[in-house]
């Protein structure tokens, strides 16, 4: 690896290399810019460094101090926020889909929420882009939204859990279809086939999985990047309306890297409790926060289930725990409500079994032990939804510290009335098609939430958003946000390839710029 | 004996191709944890140990998932850490708190403390502090109802459905890498995965399960 001093004024410093920083780092690397890339996490070899075993990956989650609040406070940590290289996609389910095309335009065309600045045929070109890179294993023809090419490795067979959703899907007259997923179903470079061992969510030891650590790192390093692990950046610095480098903590003690170009990565809560903590007497109110709203329209997807028991064993922890979905509800409008959402089958393994047990049904004692004995049995359908930008919802500082004496974030988060009536139909109709196809003791678990998005969104003014088209903050030329905080809403599907896809289009603006000398 | 998975111990495939090194080490680690509170002090682990059994009633005929020692090296580890939900404090101080609210609790209603109280009196405080019942002032930062579903029942459930025994015991395949599976279909199950007892003392599943590696 190649490795540059702190003195080396390196053309973009990155915070961050999870699916926007690790992909935009790959690329700008690729176009011969100087790369250092700095994350909080370690730097895992999976064949050597992944247990099967749910308590020993938590080393993968960003578990430094947080508080949450608000009327329906969110549950931080392993369902939604990583901290390793590679960023949260090392242990993401691997679910890679598109938006639907309206959801760019939202609010001029659907009525609600607000337009994104970017196109969604280009944005189509830059998905085919992200699903090349990520040989995203899928079905030949995709059945919702405007034509795309074949997956470009083949959909994998499905497991039993996965065949239930189509059966029920049939019965209730919906499209079903294999769900693209990062996986590999056939070998790739060092990747073998997925072996359908069904940790996923707890990262892949056998590298069948593919993410930003194995794909776009390896790259990024091959290019000439250097990729810092274990450093925490806790303060950018500003001189003027430019940024200058960044403090970050490694080994015990605080450095400074020297940079001409900033960007920050470190999804929707880091990015702008970072922004925030970075504030000088020029920006009193945090970086790239003239228009206030860094912090703001914070987002999560509902992550709402229904849960059956089969006469039949259908042991689902095996394979990827999402095997086949329907964006049915994505495409269809005749709804009371703004949204969308889509389902996908289910595989929890034992603890989180146990923790849905308990947190919908409030199971425990005897009667939680003798339920858990079904396990091999059970079914559950489980949705992506969207969920509205509302101002309320924030990241904001709290006065508390963490390990580096920096200063931790407080999210706030309720459920919005339309928030509630998307997910009381998507749980209405998941249990009709656990009801089609026979499940017994059918039961909702009615609050879980999962990806996060928003707090420092891009727009088309420096009044409306954060940050433009290109990821560029309005306020400060040389510093960039490039992840899920950029989101100005957030679609009915998960929303790692959309940050691949504004990465890789980010990479191409910032060469266009640069030629023509406008960085 | 395992009534549904008859003769299934998932650690007889500890040494096979399910299990990598990584896997060996964590799970070895969590079968050696230490059986005595370090972060707990002697009081607060009789209460602890005593919610554990009733939340997890665990049968006779082989040793007990340690929830207790689990939990206690749990927050010993990440006590100060992770997300506090407002307005408890921070895991092993909630903890802390809690055990010492149901103690005073159990002390007010009954006149001793809960380590003592017999299953019932034990299990009726429970699903008090459940449906957030108890509202003197040791629950101020607390609140009974939120430690218990988000604090309680969850770390109480990770010590044990973490732990080899319980996996056993649901007929979970346990750690798979690298060798994974191959039949996902419904019904099927590969060799190397428990069998289900179809009637009681089913003979065919015992055999099968004593060959599981
Ligand atoms: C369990 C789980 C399952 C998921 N499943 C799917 C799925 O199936 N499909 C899908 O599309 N999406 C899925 N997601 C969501 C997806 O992984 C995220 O949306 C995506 O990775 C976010 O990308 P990002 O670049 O914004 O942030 P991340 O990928 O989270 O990367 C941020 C990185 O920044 C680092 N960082 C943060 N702050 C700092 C700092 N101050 N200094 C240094 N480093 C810092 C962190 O350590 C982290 O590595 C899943 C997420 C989880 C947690
Ligand atoms: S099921 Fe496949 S992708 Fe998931 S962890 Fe196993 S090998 Fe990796």
């Amino acid at each position: 690896m190649r490795e540059y001093s702190l003195d080396d004024e390196v053309d973009f410093l990155i915070i961050g290399t999870g699916a926007g920083g690790g992909t935009l780092a790959g690329r700008l690397a690729e176009m011969g810019f100087s790369v250092v890339a700095l994350d909080a996490g370690a730097y895992f070899r999976p064949l050597d460094d992944f247990a099967s075993d749910e308590t020993e990956q938590e080393k993968l989650y960003w578990n430094d101090r947080r508080i949450v609040d608000g009327g329906t406070p969110l549950q931080m940590g392993g369902k939604n926020s990583g901290k390793a290289v590679g960023g949260s996609m090392v242990h993401f389910a691997m679910v890679s889909l598109r938006f639907r095309p309206e959801w760019f335009r939202s609010r001029s065309v659907l009525g609600y929420g607000a337009d994104w600045p970017l196109d969604w045929r280009e944005m189509w070109r830059y998905y085919r882009e992200a699903e090349l890179a990520l040989a995203i294993s899928g079905p030949v023809t995709y059945p919702w939204g405007p034509k795309r090419p074949r997956y470009p490795y083949r959909a994998h067979e499905i497991n039993s859990a996965g065949r239930l959703l189509a059966l029920g899907a049939e019965a209730l007259g919906y499209q079903w279809t294999e769900t693209p997923l990062a996986t590999v179903s056939a070998p790739r470079g060092k990747s073998p086939p997925c072996v359908y061992r069904g940790f996923c969510r707890f990262g892949c030891s056998t590298n069948a999985k593919q993410s930003t650590l194995n794909t776009w790192i390896p790259r990024a390093l091959a290019a000439g990047a250097e990729i810092r692990d274990l450093a925490m950046a806790g303060r950018i610095e500003v001189k003027g309306d430019r940024a200058t480098g960044v403090h970050f903590h490694r080994e015990g003690a605080w450095h400074f890297q020297r940079a001409r170009n900033v960007v920050v990565a470190g999804y929707a809560v880091e990015t702008p409790r970072l922004l925030l903590n970075s504030a000088t007497s020029r920006h009193p109110h945090g970086l790239a926060n003239r228009s206030g709203l860094v912090g703001k329209y914070f987002m999560t997807q509902s992550n709402q289930a229904v849960f059956g028991r089969m006469r039949d064993e259908v042991r689902w922890y095996k394979g990827p725990p999402s095997f086949t979905i329907t964006e049915h509800w994505n495409y269809d409008d005749r709804k009371d409500f703004f949204g969308g959402y889509c389902w996908m089958a289910q595989g929890p393994l034992p603890i989180e079994w146990g923790f849905i047990q308990t947190g919908a049904r409030g199971l425990w004692g005897e009667a939680l032990r003798q339920d858990m004995l079904n396990y091999n049995h059970q079914v559950g359908l489980k949705m992506v939804g969207e969920t509205l930008p509302d101002a309320a919802n924030t990241v904001t500082l709290a006065d508390e510290v963490d390990q580096y004496g920096l200063r931790i974030p407080r999210i706030t988060f309720s459920w919005g009335e339309n928030d509630r009536k998307l997910i009381g139909h998507a749980i209405s109709e998941m249990t009709r098609s656990l009801e089609a196809i026979g499940a017994e003791d059918i039961f909702p678990q009615r609050e879980d939430a999962n990806h996060l998005a928003g707090t420092a969104r891009m727009g088309f003014t420096p009044e409306d958003s954060v940050v433009d088209a290109d990821c560029r903050s309005w306020d400060i030329p040389n510093l960039w946000v490039c992840d899920g905080s950029v989101f100005p809403t957030t679609g009915g599907v998960n929303p790692s390839l959309t940050i691949q896809a504004i990465a890789l289009r980010t990479a191409d603006r910032i060469k266009a710029m640069a030629g023509r000398g406008e960085l | 004996m395992n009534r549904r998975f008859p003769g299934y111990d998932v650690l007889t495939k500890r040494t096979g191709p399910s299990w990598n090194e990584a896997t060996r080490q964590a799970v070895d680690l969590r079968l050696a944890v230490p059986r005595e509170p370090r972060f707990f002090s002697m009081a607060e682990w009789a209460v602890l140990d005593r919610v554990s059994q009733r939340i997890i009633p665990q049968p006779p005929g082989r040793p007990p998932v340690p929830i207790a020692a689990l939990i206690d090296a749990k927050m010993l580890r990440m006590g100060a850490a992770g997300t506090r939900i407002e307005p408890m404090p921070w895991d092993g101080d909630a903890w802390k708190l809690a055990l010492a609210a149901l103690e005073a609790e159990a002390v007010m209603r009954h006149g001793q403390g809960f380590a003592a109280l017999d299953d019932r009196t034990a299990d009726a405080l429970l699903t008090a502090m459940q449906k957030g019942e108890p509202a003197g002032a040791p629950w101020q930062r607390v609140p009974p109802g939120l430690f218990f579903a988000k604090r309680l029942l969850p770390d109480i459930v990770e010590a044990y459905y973490g732990h080899p025994t319980a996996w056993s015991e649901i007929g979970f395949g346990g750690p798979a890498s690298p060798r994974g599976y191959v039949r996902l279909d419904t019904n099927r199950h590969d060799p190397w995965e428990a069998a289900e007892a179809k009637s009681e003392g089913d003979l065919k599943a015992y055999r099968h399960n004593r060959h599981v590696a």
